[in-house]
């Protein structure tokens, strides 16, 4: 029976899992705590802590794309930026831009003696205000959990980039990588089975079987001695420059062209040692059952909501943030249950350098919101410096405890002399 | 090979007592189980169905169209069945939709006559499901397969069909013959897992869902917590034991638990009598 396996002599890869001691041979990749499973970085630690430590070897990362694209973006570039620094291949598939000028525009990772001075010292001016006094008012938030540790410098999995500055030539040359750009493409005829897909959709998918297979990533090359992982990249999947009309009509002429490319990129992903992250112009798609078959078909599926151009963009409460995150989807893998983060409500921003996520400090945002409103005279006494406004760079760590101060110390006397103001105490 | 089962706090009860006691008792030969998800991921039901099934001597066709084969396997290895034996000696027949569908859209142009692959319908031509039904009918029907309570059809999941080009009247008549052959000639059971969501817009999957709500003898409902996201409660199970199906005028059972998801073990308890509460 066809179904039994086997029946073309094809040896499929068989993921190594199980709670052995071996250690993960292949560079960047580090197994999962729960099951063994294999994990890669996605190129943002926030992320990785989001997903659950990180991005399972075999599987796909989608993310719906904000609306202008921007941080999406980021984040697939992150992704290849991280496979560069690992020594990953790459796949890079795009409609819109050549791949070698995405390649071009990476960002360079932060150096680890850079990365160490500019991070600890906002780690260290952090830690000394972050007092253990419990919180009397709003003591449900008492235990949320932190985002993510503090960055250790010489950390190999999960680096940190630059975005202001490029990543050096010699570091993109330094791997292997492909390239899948469909205006080149588009000559090819294609030599699989179309099965009513779309014609581009079939290229990008046989050019990608190419490789895998050449490349030995589905362990059908046993003279290969160094595995390596491949991470495979597809831009804005699913737009018109796809040939797609998805995002064009509300009754699109082909409603399975997605749906089933992303099938079969699931086969391919599940036999192989690779990583896949897609875009998504998710608000460009009317049909919005194609949005759920297409989130079903994934395994993880992150959305981004940025907040240009929009109402919440001056919202006080939302003033030090870019953007939502929603995850929409974490998969169990191997397992009946998933690690995931306990914070749901999650945001991203973008200083000068770093992008990151974290939770929403709804309480201690509400609480100077209110204080900003009643203004000197507020009857709460939460009097204190708030670290994230005050420093001008910001910290990759996010305490998530506001700041209820109750006893007086150096720090509020010398705002309350400088703001003259006087705090009724409110217990 | 045995499962070790965390202890159960006062008042849950193990998945697996939990199964025998309110699912399989009334449940006899000859029914269909329809396994429903909404805002969560039902997918826990189908590994202990599939423990289950296999522990209890059933022959089993296990037609998993969304992971692969070890994800299955290291799932029953926690509950304390092995797929790989189970396979060699005939008991399972699994067939890797993933797999499948690769040696159907990258294989060669010839095929070996008289064993087309199962997922014919992606290719096309074909737009029904005919060569799945053969599948399930061969492998199920096979010489010595006589069991002690019957085959058992397990199906994950039927909405990912939808996506792939069948059209739902293509899927409902699929369930249809599945049910004649394994349900009334076979007297085996069939268990379908289908994904909905009360304000989905995808009216085929839908349409496929309340059609199967209607025909199913039993009905699993994992719904995510109406509040929100819990550590400590994953959900909410309902039970619905279709009564009305066989007696005209009687009301459909409808028990409600809710759960929580361990590592090796599902516990079912009261709504509201969670252990962190308690």
């Amino acid at each position: 029976m066809a179904a039994a396996g086997g029946a073309r002599g094809r040896t499929s890869f068989q993921r190594r899992a199980g709670a052995g001691a071996r250690p993960a041979a292949l560079p960047g990749t580090r197994p999962a705590l729960r099951h063994g499973q294999l994990l890669l970085s996605s190129g943002l630690p926030s992320l990785d802590c989001v997903l659950g430590g990180g991005v399972a070897v075999g599987t796909l990362l989608l993310i719906e794309e904000d609306k202008y694209g921007l941080y999406s973006n980021l984040l697939f570039k992150y992704f290849l930026a991280e496979g560069i620094v690992c020594g990953h291949d790459l796949f890079v598939a795009s409609a819109k831009e050549h791949p070698d000028n995405i390649l071009k525009e990476l960002p360079a990772p932060l150096l680890d003696d850079t990365c160490g001075k500019e991070l600890g010292d906002e780690a260290a001016a952090v830690e000394s205000e972050d007092f253990q006094d419990s919180m009397k008012i709003a003591w449900r938030y008492q235990n949320l959990p932190k985002m993510e540790a503090s960055p250790t410098p010489y950390t190999k999995f999960g680096h940190y980039y630059d975005i202001s500055k490029k990543m050096s030539p010699e570091l993109t040359q330094s791997i292997k990588w492909h390239s899948f750009y469909l205006h080149e493409e588009l000559s090819s005829q294609p030599k699989m089975k179309t099965c009513n897909m779309n014609g581009a959709y079939v290229r990008l998918l046989q050019s990608l079987q190419r490789i895998i297979a050449q490349g030995g990533f589905d362990g059908s090359d046993p003279q290969k001695k160094q595995k390596n992982v491949l991470r495979i990249g597809i831009q804005g999947l699913g737009s018109p420059l796809w040939g797609d009309d998805i995002c064009c009509s509300d009754t699109p002429e082909d409603v399975h062209s997605l749906t089933k490319f992303l099938y079969v990129l699931r086969g391919l992903l599940r036999k192989s040692l690779s990583a896949c992250i897609i875009t998504v112009p998710a608000h460009l798609i009317q049909n919005k059952a194609i949005m759920e078959r297409v989130t079903n078909l994934s395994d993880m599926v992150v959305g981004l909501e940025s907040f240009i151009g929009s109402e919440r963009e001056t919202n006080p409460l939302y003033k030090d943030y870019h953007g939502l995150v929603h995850v929409h989807q974490i998969p169990r893998l191997n397992s009946l249950i998933c690690d995931v983060s306990d914070t749901k409500d999650l945001a991203f921003r973008l200083k000068r350098k770093l992008f990151t996520i974290e939770g929403k400090q709804t309480a201690a945002r509400l609480a100077r919101a209110i204080r900003g409103k009643c203004g000197t005279q507020g009857v709460h006494a939460h009097v204190g410096r708030n670290p994230l406004q005050t420093s001008s760079r910001s910290p990759c760590i996010v305490p998530q405890r506001s700041k209820t101060h109750l006893k007086p110390n150096v720090l509020t006397e010398q705002w309350r002399e400088k703001n003259n103001v006087s705090v009724l105490e409110y217990f | 090979m045995t499962a070790e089962q965390a202890p159960c706090p006062p008042g849950a009860v193990c998945a697996l007592t939990f199964l025998c006691s309110v699912v399989v008792l009334p449940l006899l030969q000859g029914r269909l189980t329809l396994l429903r998800d909404s805002r969560t991921d039902g997918s826990f039901l189908v590994h202990h169905f599939l423990s289950f099934y296999l522990r209890a001597g059933c022959k089993v066709c296990f037609v998993a169209l969304l992971q692969s084969f070890s994800h299955y396997s290291i799932v029953a290895q926690k509950l304390g069945v092995s797929l790989t034996a189970a396979k060699e000696r005939g008991q399972l027949v699994f067939l890797e939709g993933l797999k499948s569908c690769l040696d159907l859209v990258f294989g060669e142009e010839e095929e070996q006559p008289g064993q087309p692959s199962p997922l014919l319908f992606l290719s096309g031509s074909p737009s029904d499901l005919r060569a799945l039904f053969d599948f399930v009918r061969v492998s199920l029907s096979a010489p010595g397969s006589e069991a002690c309570a019957g085959p058992v059809l397990l199906l994950d999941d039927l909405s990912v069909l939808l996506g792939l080009g069948a059209s739902p009247v293509a899927l409902l008549d699929f369930i249809h013959y599945c049910r004649a052959l394994v349900c009334c000639q076979l007297k085996g059971n069939v268990v379908v897992l289908v994904h909905s969501r009360e304000d989905s817009e995808d009216e085929e999957n839908e349409l496929v869902v309340n059609s199967l709500c209607h025909h199913s003898d039993l009905i699993l409902w994992a719904e995510g917590l109406a509040t929100g996201f819990c550590k400590d409660v994953h959900g909410q199970l309902k039970i619905i034991q279709r009564v009305s199906l066989q007696q005209a005028g009687e009301q459909d059972l409808v028990q409600i638990y809710q759960y929580k998801i361990q590592d090796r073990n599902v516990t079912f308890f009261a709504r509201g009598l969670s252990a962190a509460v308690l």
